[in-house]
């Protein structure tokens, strides 16, 4: 399966999996949100140039926007992940786009320590801004905080099952092949 | 001039994102300010779509809560039928005709249509609810949504042709004109954002009574709501010092986790209401101009 249409899929499951499956999920508690979506913009491949990220993030979080009823908030966030998503990569793997043995970033492309941190950097940046954008138009600065703990410790959760009930089955890549 | 080329060409991936920024951020505090965007009326309807065919499968797992409400409803309308009443014999008594009005002829002010709540949310701070009813079946903006066991749901903010968006009461910027039943004292009916299962009830002076489990009805400032709907019953009295009105925490009455049927309830006298709320203001504006 080629790369875009193996994204494609993935973007339908993502904002359908969103929409339908955890946004129904019945309130445990107000502090207790599950969001995975981002997840598409954080399993695009490493060759993606940096421009086509952003516009790819941008419209992810816009069609999420449009079923949540919120036009722009999510987008917003997404291309700030999308913004920063090659810098984190660029830090915790120093190589050119061509030297990476896999195509996507995952557990097994990265190790489980660096892959982690890139997700929770990622998630902390999603909801921290998210929560931000919500929190100057009303509530309060102490929901605001736990609020950022709470969902990105809980999309963390989410993210860490996803990949261990989902391994992706990735080729990989050397330069002899 | 070359080296603005040269400057946009090095920041490219920067700009666009600022760009991106900027774009997306305008739409979104355009829409809370307007519920208006881009694209929303063809977004609106693609959502739709795709919310009224999950909905076909969801609307299985509510149909015995959704039965019960209707019925109920249904059993307060029959006891409302012209056939369960009958005429005293009117030649035993005298009767003095003090009524001032001819009350033969009636003026409908509220018309109600059906619809389905396609897709809903409470998770969030701004909670808004999908319809299958749009434009091309009379649904405008400002118009009441009624839970079918006849209680207050929230109001419609975006129409597209054949779907409607409506802002729940769990809406941080819903505000709905409220009144006690007992004293028939205006308040208004507000959300902070907390917790689904409660509305906050303001404006309630302290000289009124008020006692857990009082019930609370749509009011009569409202050009939106029809008066007499009921929203909930007080479930708490937070005794705040520092002013001389109550905070009263009131459990709604809708459920909005399993909103199904709902009624579409049109003020079909709005626009007069409002007109004539716009000239009084200009009004009374060119009179305070005059004075000065």
């Amino acid at each position: 399966m080629n790369d875009l249409l193996r994204n494609i899929i993935r973007f339908i499951l993502f904002i359908g999996l969103q929409v339908y499956v955890l946004d129904n999920v019945p309130p445990l508690h107000r502090f207790i949100i599950p969001v995975i979506y981002f997840l598409f913009i954080l399993w695009l491949p490493f060759s993606i140039p940096r421009f086509w990220l952003l516009i790819i993030g941008f419209f992810t979080g816009l069609a999420y926007d449009y079923f949540v009823g919120s036009p722009g908030l999510h987008a917003a966030a997404c291309v700030l992940i999308a913004y920063f998503r090659p810098f984190i990569v660029n830090i915790l793997m120093p190589k050119d786009t061509s030297e990476f043995n896999y195509s996507e970033p995952s557990a097994k492309a990265m190790g489980w320590a660096p892959y982690m941190v890139y997700v929770f950097a990622l998630s902390l940046l999603h909801h921290g801004y998210l929560l931000l954008l919500e929190w100057l138009d009303v509530g309060n600065f102490l929901d605001f905080l736990i609020k950022v703990v709470s969902t990105t410790a809980i999309s963390m959760l989410l993210i860490i099952t996803a990949e261990i009930l989902f391994p992706r089955r990735l080729k990989y890549r050397t330069n002899t092949a | 001039m070359r080296n603005v080329f040269l400057f946009i060409r090095r920041y490219f991936t920067f700009l666009s994102f600022v760009l991106l920024q900027v774009l997306a951020l305008s739409m979104l505090f355009r829409y809370n300010k307007t519920h208006r965007a881009v694209f929303l009326g063809k977004a609106n309807e693609i959502t739709g779509y795709f919310n009224s065919r999950y909905d076909g499968i969801d609307e299985y797992f509510h149909l015995k809560d959704e039965n019960k409400r209707v019925h109920r409803m249904n059993d307060s309308l029959l006891n409302l039928l012209r056939g369960n009443f009958m005429k005293v014999d009117s030649g035993s008594h005298v009767i003095t005709d003090s009524v001032q009005y001819d009350t033969i002829y009636l003026v409908r002010r509220y018309l109600a249509r059906e619809a389905k709540v396609v897709s809903n949310s409470i998770n969030s701070q701004k909670n808004y609810f999908q319809l299958n009813r749009g434009s091309n079946q009379g649904i405008k903006d400002n118009m009441a949504v009624i839970n079918s066991d006849g209680s207050v749901a929230g109001q419609i903010v975006g129409v597209s042709e054949n779907f409607s968006q409506a802002m729940s009461l769990l809406h941080v910027h819903s505000t709905v004109s409220a009144m006690m039943k007992k004293s028939r004292v205006n308040g208004r009916i507000e959300w902070d954002g907390q917790s689904p299962l409660y509305l906050t009830l303001k404006n309630i002076p302290k000289s009124d009574s008020v006692l857990v489990g009082d019930t609370v009805l749509t009011g009569i400032n409202s050009y939106n709501y029809p008066p007499g709907w009921m929203i909930g019953t007080v479930s708490e009295i937070v005794d705040d010092k520092s002013t001389n009105f109550y905070v009263l925490r009131v459990k709604p009455t809708a459920n909005f986790q399993n909103l199904q049927q709902v009624f579409v309830i049109e003020n079909l006298q709005r626009e007069e209401q409002v007109n004539l709320d716009k000239t009084t203001q200009k009004k009374v504006d060119d009179l305070n101009k005059r004075r000065q």
